[in-house]
């Protein structure tokens, strides 16, 4: 790629009396607007909508994909989001007009397909994670998050414990962990890493107490490093009353290893999008499933999907419920993808994806290590965060290193995250990268750290073959313009 | 290679456990405690190949009814809405569906542009000047609008009509719940918010006013009254609305929403049995810092070329974390895209001819069921209406599949006052034979 001019705005290829649509017809009686609508109601200025042909529409969206990286344009290592191949059959299973077209408010009866899948799904994560009960309701990791805080602070207060106030973070954890925490209304304290990357038990002795409501861990955390001492952790929170959250957003690394579960968790999420290959699409639609131990299932949101005998029902008689979190049955067309995907793999294939997953990590961190810092000298599990602190001080920043793996045709790792680490990169390959892909990115970093030390200017004005050189962000941020303004709008304003 | 989607090979494998230096994968996993070390085999179902599967799955989806193999008078939130090919073949090119968040944006400009037209097309429709780029669907964007104008007011205490979607006052009272944040319902006068009520029960300690427009039972609110109580003790103005009736109808920000969410579903996005569907959050300048989820804007790169960004992400999770705004992080990218493209492809014409064409067939709908000598609730009607049945709404549903029929939501699961009382939902889909034998058949069916 090389620059490209900017693409015009939809808005800007808007072209009086176009249109790329085709409704059916009004094939009924008609009334004049005005008597069917008080007159204050009827919109008087109409919405700018754009006026395109249906090529010159389809042309518009293409030119932009033409601007955007999926992983089925490259390598993806962006470690934390698990961005492996979105397989095609999950795509076909979730147009099925059976799945696609199906209403979520209709009689039992007329819904048996779907729950099927509910059902199924349930059951299967139940098994992935150790977990006694499952609702699938949850959009995403950061609402699952949330539902299982609510969930536990129900437990809490069930228990007459009013005083269990606090959620205990590490420093290494996701920004939703603590986000999450305080919309349950939660105070966040943080427990402090230690020397190899994991959570400090001195330091976490200090913090628990009887205002300690829960812990919310990732495990591997997200350094990617196994917390070896879950089991002590575990005994400390629990003797202290609070309960156990595990983020289950890395979940790749660990399938048919070990489960939560089974580790001592009360309470977990995951992201469908990312082990189990829900598509990202450009930021979202996720799907956050929670899992939980038996004595926090009656706060379950509503409804439960069960099945007794050969028919699947909706189970609403749940009195100590948190309450709905989401309309309907969360977001469905997930499940389809993620259920198709667990039924391609089967238990043998899973457990396969963990460990390549694991196994292609490892290859490159022993690969890039010493020429790049690695703070961390243990093996990983899917993912491992080096520093960039080295090529720091030669005068190449790691947003630098990151922007020149776009030259390379490289999507650069997640950078700065987590905090904990100076100068992060973090690098998550996943298991459908082949050995190949590995080492044509492995050269890519070996020749940047090259570049950094004989041509910084090279690494420092990078990228140079991507369609738009760098941004400027403060000018984003200082005078915010989000949304397009026609040349005779801001004319007038003037 | 043992499954198509995993390329590492037994060579492979020998090659790079050497270059990392153990002799078996099993010494990568040591650190996991043996105790509780998952040694037996994940008791689900076995693979299954491509063909099989996709038979098997076929047959599963065969045991919906759908609006597919039915005609269906069912909305209630959700429609079925005429969506344009187009959408499903820009959706399913992969630069879009397989990328992640745009954080890299010198290859992200095609998501970002994307992004930021949605955000325009919905400030047009909306009549607000910000948007942001998606919330999960149109009840949690109500619910975090509401926990908004309580953070934005500190008054902890919200009144929301009992005329919004039952399923979104569920969810703004579990998130509400999380903040202690008081839910007071203000309470029905027929099919729409009692606003003799509604006024004695905002007071000075009231944060926000939420309403749904047109709301549960099709029914348009009167914003105008309604935005003088709420603002009479400065508490802000709330409005859940759906997108394809702004195009006809004035919009919540001409009438001084200071919030309006909603959920595009309408514009291009299947039923799915729920989700994903695409919830929108647009705001006045004045609350744009402390808006939920992410907002692309415009900027330039360092040869002036226009370009657009991830912008004011200081009131984020990533940055702020335990002081963030929101907890979102994913949204729902994709679906937005959907409905951009179906909002472009129906443009400023198109949109208000399908709006238009809802309030039609609705409103003949409505005169049948009347001619029929059916009860029918409600005045001034977008594309849904309440019709007084004899029977249990459910059982008469069960009856109208056998005849093809996808019958309305029976408002008695959520209302006591309306028991056998069907919303009946008539978008630009159906036709007239259709909407006949629809009231035919309930006729017989009511006995
Ligand atoms: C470790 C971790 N936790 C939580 C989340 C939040 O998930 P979501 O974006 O689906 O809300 C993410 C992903 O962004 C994550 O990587």
């Amino acid at each position: 790629m090389a620059r490209k001019d900017a693409s015009p705005l939809i808005f800007e290829r808007s072209i009086a009396d176009r249109f790329a649509y085709s409704l059916p017809p009004v094939d009924v009686e008609t009334k004049d607007i005005n008597s069917l609508l008080d007159d204050k109601f009827i919109r008087k200025t109409k919405a700018e909508l754009p006026e395109i042909s249906e090529l010159d529409l389809i042309r518009h969206y293409t030119e932009l994909s033409n601007k955007n990286w999926g992983i089925d344009t490259g390598f993806y290592p962006l470690g934390s989001c698990t961005m492996k191949y979105n397989p095609k059959i999950n795509e076909k299973v979730a147009r099925i007009d059976g799945f696609a077209t199906s209403h979520p408010l209709q009689n039992e009866k007329a819904i048996q397909g779907s729950l099927e899948i509910v059902h199924d799904l349930q059951e299967s994560l139940k098994e992935i994670t150790g977990m006694d009960e499952i609702s699938l309701q949850s959009a995403a990791g950061a609402q699952g998050e949330w539902t299982a805080l609510m969930m536990i602070k129900a437990y809490h207060e069930a228990n007459g414990d009013h005083n269990r106030t606090k959620v205990i973070v590490p420093d290494s954890a996701h920004g939703t962990n603590p986000a999450s925490a305080t919309v349950a209304g939660f105070d966040t304290v943080t427990v402090k890493s230690n020397e190899k990357g994991l959570v400090d038990i001195e330091d976490l002795k200090r913090v628990v107490g009887d205002d300690t409501a829960a812990i919310m861990l990732t495990n591997p955390n997200t350094l990617g490093l196994f917390e070896k001492d879950i089991l002590e952790i575990r005994d400390i929170v629990h003797e202290a009353g609070g309960k156990l959250y595990y983020d289950g957003a890395n979940l790749n690394a660990i399938m048919s290893k070990v489960r939560p579960g089974d580790m001592g968790f009360d309470a977990v999420h995951l992201n469908l999008h990312k082990t189990f290959t829900g598509p990202h699409g450009g930021g979202g639609p996720g799907s956050g499933p929670i899992g939980v131990k038996a004595d926090l299932a009656k706060f379950l949101p509503k409804p439960l999907i069960i099945k007794e005998g050969d028919t699947f029902k909706l189970d609403y008689d749940l009195p100590q419920s948190i309450g709905r979190v989401k309309p309907y049955f969360g977001n469905f067309g997930i499940y389809l993808r993620a259920y198709t995907y667990i039924r391609t793999m089967g238990p043998d294939g899973l457990k396969k994806v963990s460990e390549d997953a694991v196994l292609n990590a490892n290859y490159i961190m022993r690969r890039l290590e010493g020429t790049y810092e690695l703070p961390f000298d243990q093996h990983c599990k899917h993912e491992f965060v080096l520093s960039g602190s080295k090529q720091k001080k030669q005068g190449a920043r790691t947003l630098d290193v990151a922007k020149r793996l776009l030259d390379y045709s490289f999507h650069p790792p997640t950078i700065y995250f987590p905090l904990n680490v100076e100068e992060a990169l973090m690098i998550e390959p996943t298991e459908t990268e082949s050995k190949e892909t590995l080492d044509n990115f492995i050269d890519a970093m070996l020749n940047i750290a090259k570049e950094v030390e004989e041509d910084l200017d090279l690494v420092l004005e990078a990228p140079h073959n991507t369609v738009i050189g760098r941004l400027d962000e403060t000018q984003a941020a200082r005078k915010p313009v989000l949304r397009f303004e026609r040349e005779d709008i801001i004319e007038e304003k003037k | 290679m043992s499954h198509r989607y995993l390329p590492v090979t037994e060579k492979d494998k020998k090659e790079m456990l050497e270059a990392i230096g153990v002799s078996d994968i099993s010494e990568l996993f040591s650190d996991i405690p043996e105790s509780v070390r998952f040694e037996s085999e994940l008791n689900i179902k076995p693979a299954k190949d491509e063909y099989s599967l996709l038979r098997e799955l076929n047959k599963i989806a065969s045991k919906n009814i759908t609006s597919t193999t039915h005609s269906s008078f069912l909305g209630a939130g959700v429609y079925d809405h005429y969506i344009p090919s187009v959408v499903d073949s820009i959706i399913s090119r992969s630069e879009f569906y397989t990328a992640y968040t745009p954080y890299q944006p010198e290859v992200s400009q095609g998501e970002l542009q994307a992004i930021f037209e949605f955000q325009t097309l919905i400030s047009e429709l909306t009549g607000l000047p910000v948007a942001n780029s998606s919330m999960y669907d149109g009840p949690t964007a109500f619910a975090e609008g509401a926990t908004m104008a309580a953070g934005t007011t500190r008054k902890k205490r919200i009144v929301i009509s009992e005329s919004v979607h039952p399923q979104s006052l569920e969810v703004v009272k579990t998130y509400c719940a999380g903040q202690n944040i008081e839910v007071v319902v203000a309470p029905l006068d027929g099919t729409k918010t009692d606003l003799t009520k509604l006024d004695e029960l905002v007071n000075e300690d009231t944060g926000a006013v939420l309403v749904q427009y047109p709301n549960f039972f099709g029914t348009i609110e009167d914003l105008e009254e309604i935005e003088r109580i709420a603002h009479k003790h400065k508490g802000l103005f709330v409005v859940n609305s759906n997108p394809l009736a702004l195009s006809l109808l004035t919009p919540p920000g001409e009438f001084g929403a200071d919030i309006v969410t909603g959920d595009t579903q309408v514009f291009g996005i299947p039923a799915q049995f729920g989700g994903p569907h695409c919830g929108y959050f647009a705001a006045t300048k004045k609350l744009m810092r402390r808006m939920p989820g992410r907002l692309v804007g415009q900027t330039t790169d360092d040869e002036g070329r226009r370009g657009f960004v991830l912008t004011l992400q200081a009131r984020e999770q990533h940055i702020r974390r335990e002081k963030a705004t929101s907890n979102i992080c994913s949204n729902q990218a994709l679906n937005a895209l959907a409905s951009s493209i179906a909002m472009s492809a129906l443009g400023k014409r198109g949109a208000i001819e399908m709006a238009e064409a809802n309030i039609q067939k609705a409103h003949y709908a409505k005169e049948a069921f009347k001619a029929a000598g059916f009860k029918v609730l409600g005045d001034v009607n977008f594309n849904e209406f309440v019709v007084k049945l004899n029977k249990d709404v459910t059982e008469i549903n069960d009856e109208l599949y056998d005849s093809g029929f996808i019958g309305g939501y029976d408002l008695g699961l959520s209302f006591d006052e309306y028991r056998n009382h069907m919303l009946v939902a008539v978008t630009e889909l159906r036709t007239k034979a259709e909407i006949d034998e629809f009231v035919e058949r309930l006729g017989e069916y009511n006995g």
